[in-house]
């Protein structure tokens, strides 16, 4: 427990779902970015899997709609200590595009449309926790909070659930993507409050 | 010593203490913190607060470092400006009840992207939207701190002229800082003699304020969410390319 801050009793707590550590409840939903939106045509649109060794499996926007879909509901966390309860979401799980992936690599590096990148442990793609996602709350995922379709890691912080995501390239070692080059955590659990490097 | 390139180390909480407070406008304030240990940080970096209750429950916000570090008798200190949100949980703590000496847990510096270094030589166009000017405001200052001869434009969109934070200063700088140019936007009400109408930021703002994109400026937006998508978009409609164009938007963060 930190130092008491004098007068300071918060919002009631009885209410309140549980949360991860320093994390606050939001109905709204924030955009963090750093940068201009990225605006993708759906017609040029495409999701590549990059193996270890070079090789690559691609998805048109068709392709990806062809495949099954499926409808999670989760908790999502910020960074920036905001966390959204109960958001739903329609997309193609990671288990989904990974099969019949062959690889040996232990880590992925997720890349967008304007150029960031995120850097996951491959493991945590697999599992049903991790979708791309075009739809949220039944409606096309708008551009600003990463359409036509985002990565959605809900288990981590959620810059790790790249918007405007184009590709995963699988990796035998680990690479630091765009904010964790920036000071951020390499894996970001925030049950665990991993926000920093060092955390 | 400045850092802002990766922090490798864990980067701790340290106790600060208020030291001082300036109103800045009805709805913002800036702190003045005490922090002995502070490490020191680059303009546009961020600090989080951390306000801990009696029985243990905490509660933390994101609040960006106003100005450069000022040596104090007890030690270094640091500048947020806090903007009250309406129904925050701990902006109303921090302008109403957080009295002189309390302490604060502090967290920082934080962000190794939306920060601008002394050392660069492009033009400078800063956008801010409200209270979006705080992160901007460290560039200035930081800008006259180091002698950096860099031109930089601010346009700066409020709602009415006593929304303007900084205001005073401002205009002090325009005259006195060579090669920093302010331009206003009022989105609700103008003041007294102000040419045109109140509107929202637009095409025109931008291209009569801002720096042609053949001069391959620097950009920096800050503000709602709503603000920096309009302006970062315009941006991009012009030529600047996305890469030159830093953004960092915010909610409504209690």
């Amino acid at each position: 427990m930190g130092i008491v801050s004098p007068g300071f009793q918060g919002r009631p707590r009885s209410q309140e779902p549980a949360l991860p550590p320093g994390q606050y409840l939001t109905e709204d939903f924030p955009v963090l970015s750093a940068g201009p939106t990225p605006r993708v045509s759906l017609d040029t649109w495409e999701f590549v899997i990059t193996a270890e060794n070079g090789n690559e499996f691609r998805w048109s926007w068709q392709e990806l709609m062809a495949l099954p879909q499926e409808t999670p509901t989760v908790d999502i966390h910020c960074v920036t200590h905001w966390s959204k309860l109960g958001t739903t979401w329609h997309g193609v799980s990671l288990d989904t595009l990974l099969d019949g992936v062959d690889t040996g690599a232990h880590f992925a590096l997720a890349h967008s449309y304007g150029g960031y990148t995120t850097n996951l442990p491959l493991d945590d793609l697999r599992g049903g926790r991790a979708w791309v996602a075009h739809t949220f709350d039944g409606a096309p995922l708008p551009a600003e909070h990463g359409g036509p379709a985002r990565l959605l890691v809900p288990h981590l912080y959620f810059w790790k659930s790249a918007k405007w995501v184009r590709g995963i390239r699988l990796k035998t070692m680990d690479e630091p993507g765009f904010w964790e080059t920036a000071g951020y955590h390499d894996y970001g659990d925030p049950w665990r409050e991993q926000r920093y490097q060092g955390d | 010593m400045a850092t802002g390139t990766p922090a490798r180390t864990p980067i701790r909480w340290q106790v600060g203490r208020l030291v001082e407070r300036r109103v800045e406008t009805p709805t913002a304030q800036t702190l003045v913190l005490e922090v002995p240990d502070w490490s020191g940080h680059l303009p546009g970096q961020h600090v989080d607060l951390r306000l801990t209750a009696p029985d243990g429950y905490q509660a933390a916000r994101s609040y960006s470092i106003a100005g450069p570090v000022v040596d104090g008798p007890g030690g270094p200190r640091i500048e947020v400006t806090v903007q009250r949100v309406h129904d925050g949980e701990v902006s109303p703590y921090l302008i109403d009840v957080l009295g002189e000496g309390d302490p604060v847990e502090v967290r920082g510096p934080l962000g190794g992207w939306f920060i601008w270094r002394p050392e660069e030589t492009a033009p400078v166009q800063l956008v801010a939207g409200g209270s979006g000017i705080v992160p901007l405001m460290a560039m200035i200052r930081a800008r006259r701190a180091t002698g950096s001869r860099v031109p930089f434009r601010l346009i700066y969109s409020v709602r009415t002229p006593t929304d303007v934070i900084y205001a005073d200063e401002l205009r002090r700088r325009v005259r006195d800082d060579f090669g920093l140019d302010v331009a206003y936007v009022y989105t609700r009400e103008a003041p007294e003699g102000w040419r045109g109408d109140p509107h929202r930021i637009g095409l025109a703002d931008v291209n009569t304020h801002g720096w042609p994109p053949d001069l391959q400026p620097l950009t920096y937006v800050c503000g709602p969410t709503a603000f920096v998508e309009t302006v970062a978009d315009l941006l991009v409609a012009m030529g600047h390319p996305s890469r030159q164009v830093k953004t960092e938007r915010f909610g409504p963060t209690g």
